[in-house]
């Protein structure tokens, strides 16, 4: 018995190295605090680093070298990367909790009854009031009209992608279907400038501007589309094949179906990309102050729009307005995405 | 009646009837729509260079400077005088400054999510992460210019006054506000989900064998990600940071807001001035004229030029690497 036990623990010290306890990095995470806490006291510092910084440095150093002393240079290499993949982590989540808890908390200031219902017609940008309802109505007529051009030829483009397309055709198709995807926005605001209003087919409308909102969203519910068609089992398709069914009744009535779910979440994921593009809007529409529902006739403000006539006042009641409308515009966004997820849930195909 | 009844049954015992000549039209509309769909996105890209061609002309030919070196912009006036020098400047610094930091973060999110935290917590984190990537960017804009920028100034100061020996950082203006540096961290916290998503994928498809292999034979975690996970996955995360670069190009409207209009090629980039392609556009567009759109619509051209060969080459890699892949 003794003889195992003496086996095993020269075994463990074979095995296993030299560890740091379990505790020394909470422990080296107080000291770094302390540090820091006591630079943050004294105003003492090195080369002007704020205290966090030099905590951070601190600990991440301590770290290195307790382990270089104890467990060696490769553990000290793997503690080094750890504790700065952590930080990357918390760097990246910091702006974001930025970003929302600074619009929900502007945003909800300027929230009231006459801020959704009513206009800018009338109010000058000094007034404080005023209501984002004209760039709402926009926004949606605007996003409408891109979803029902881009859908359903993104929809076809991905069923000849997945059921039809072969050799060079496909390939090219969808490589550019990528390339497509990274276009700058305000390129395709040009490109709907120089194709459609320079050439006299339409004026710097609504509509222009759905347009150029298409140009960015055809790509991704192309590629959206794909992966889901790409999901549906090919044995439906052979079954139905089979008993003599012609293709495109296949895919109409068996494929479609079958990715219906998510095919309406990647089409709404695409909605809620291009509901916040501003730059192609610039060049396609004149900005309102008053409602106008007609897209193809006259200028028309939408969300985004609104925040970038807001901001370029200046003023300290219209910089509230734009946070106002920033608010409601990430509230639409994230209600297409929430939306995106329920009716994948409900229309998902019910399986056993 | 009869006849017809005939007639099927007829067709359905010939044969050639089984793929008969109705069911072949159906199918054959069907292709041609979709494929038609298909072609539209060839056709679309190929507009969007040739229109952008020819309206840029008229101003590429009175403009009286050279388009590549002039350093002004001022098309309107007679005689029209304009160059990219200053855009094309503007434009690399930010895009060089966003790739500098959200490169290296975006992948350690990347490797977080895939190898550190649970699988649980990663794919909330990887959710929370693509969220940043929804918030769209005129609030990035907004954000940048009332409250980031006026916390970060400091920043700025402390690298001029601990690094201004390095002539980049050095101020002369003393004013750290609108530079090309708080336009280039803004732009590197909008690339960070792009980078950080594909890389992700990316990190994901390394087969597991050779991750178990690896810390089977003792390797470090770290030394499993250097030895086992970065060469599978480099193509990837090449591609990973040019479609970050891609974007990071082609943002207009947070970079237009940040931006001052300074109009001149400024190599302190703590001091405010500098512009980009996709900005200037969207600053200029309501004041141009009619050789000043075109002017733009030139700069929009070399935007778009630049855009396509970045985006391309990122996806030319990654094509590639799927076909020669070993995991597939």
């Amino acid at each position: 018995m003794s003889v195992v036990e003496t086996q095993k623990a020269g075994l463990e010290g074979q095995l296993s190295g030299r560890r740091l306890p379990r505790w020394s990095t909470p422990a080296l995470a107080g000291g770094a605090l302390i540090v820091g806490l006591i630079v943050q006291l004294t105003g003492w510092t090195v080369v002007g680093l704020a205290p966090g910084v030099i905590a951070a440095v601190v600990f991440l150093l301590g770290q290195a070298i307790a382990s270089l002393a104890i467990e060696g240079r490769r553990h000290s290499k793997d503690r080094i990367a750890t504790t700065l993949i952590y930080a990357t982590f918390v760097v990246a989540l910091t702006p974001l909790l930025w970003i929302l808890i600074t619009v929900l908390v502007k945003g909800l200031s300027v929230f009231d009854w006459t801020f959704f219902t009513s206009t800018m017609r009338n109010v000058s940008p000094r007034q404080p009031g005023g209501g984002i309802l004209h760039a709402f109505l926009g926004t949606l007529e605007q996003v409408g009209i891109a979803t029902l051009v881009s859908v359903p030829i993104g929809l076809l483009a991905a069923i000849y992608l997945v059921e039809f397309g072969k050799g060079r055709l496909k390939f090219w198709i969808s490589f550019f279907v990528d390339v497509m995807t990274g276009v700058p926005s305000i390129v395709a605001g040009l490109f709907i400038y120089t194709a459609l209003i320079l050439t006299g087919v339409l004026q710097q409308s609504g509509f222009a501007a759905a347009l150029a909102l298409c140009i960015l969203m055809i790509p991704v519910v192309i590629r959206s589309s794909e992966e889901m068609l790409k999901i549906v089992p090919n044995d439906l398709r052979e079954a139905a094949l089979a008993l003599g069914v012609p293709k495109w009744k296949v895919i109409l009535r068996i494929v479609v179906p079958t990715a219906i779910s998510g095919l309406i979440t990647g089409a709404m994921l695409a909605v809620a990309r291009v509901a916040g593009e501003t730059a192609p809007l610039l060049l396609t529409t004149f900005l309102a102050q008053d409602i106008n529902l007609n897209a193809f006739n006259g200028s028309q403000t939408s969300l985004p729009t609104f925040i970038w006539d807001q901001i370029s006042r200046g003023t300290s009641s219209s910089v509230n307005r734009a946070w106002g409308a920033a608010l409601a515009l990430i509230l639409f966004v994230l209600i297409i995405y929430a939306a995106a997820r329920i009716l994948a849930a409900r229309f998902a195909p019910k399986s056993r | 009646m009869s006849t017809s009844t005939d007639e099927t049954a007829k067709s359905a015992a010939d044969p050639a009837g089984i793929s008969g000549a109705a069911i072949r039209a159906g199918d054959r509309s069907f292709l041609g729509l979709s494929r038609g769909a298909g072609i539209l996105v060839l056709a679309v890209m190929a507009a969007i260079a040739a229109f952008l061609v020819w309206k840029a002309i008229p101003s590429l030919q009175v403009d009286s400077a050279n388009f590549l070196t002039e350093q002004s912009w001022l098309p309107d006036q007679t005689p029209s005088v304009f160059g990219i020098a200053v855009l094309a400047f503007g434009t690399f610094v930010t895009a060089v400054i966003a790739m500098l930091i959200a490169v290296p973060i975006g992948f350690g999110i990347a490797l977080f999510i895939a190898y550190y935290a649970r699988p649980k917590f990663g794919k909330a984190l990887g959710f929370i992460v693509d969220l940043l990537a929804a918030v769209p960017s005129i609030i990035f804009g907004l954000w940048g210019l009332y409250n980031f920028m006026p916390a970060v100034t400091s920043f700025a100061e402390w690298l001029t006054e601990y690094l201004g020996w390095i002539p980049i950082f050095a101020n002369d203006k003393q004013l750290w506000t609108k530079s090309l540096l708080m336009a280039g961290l803004v732009l590197a916290i909008m690339v960070l989900p792009t980078v950080s998503a594909i890389s992700r994928e990316v990190f994901l498809q390394v087969p597991r064998m050779h991750i178990e292999a690896s810390l089977a034979l003792g390797a470090t975690r770290w030394e499993m990600i250097k030895m086992a996970v970065f060469p599978f996955s480099r193509p990837g995360m090449i591609s990973a940071a040019m479609l970050g670069l891609g974007r990071a190009l082609g943002e207009t409207i947070a970079v237009a807001l940040i931006l001052s209009a300074v109009f001149e090629v400024n190599t302190h980039i703590t001091e405010p001035g500098g512009n980009s392609f996709a900005a200037n556009i969207a600053l200029k567009w309501g004041e141009a004229g009619e050789v000043g759109r075109s002017a733009l619509i030139a700069s929009g051209l070399v935007l778009f030029l630049i855009t396509l060969a970045v985006n391309m080459i990122a996806r030319w890699i990654i094509a590639r690497r799927k076909e020669f892949s070993g995991a597939n």
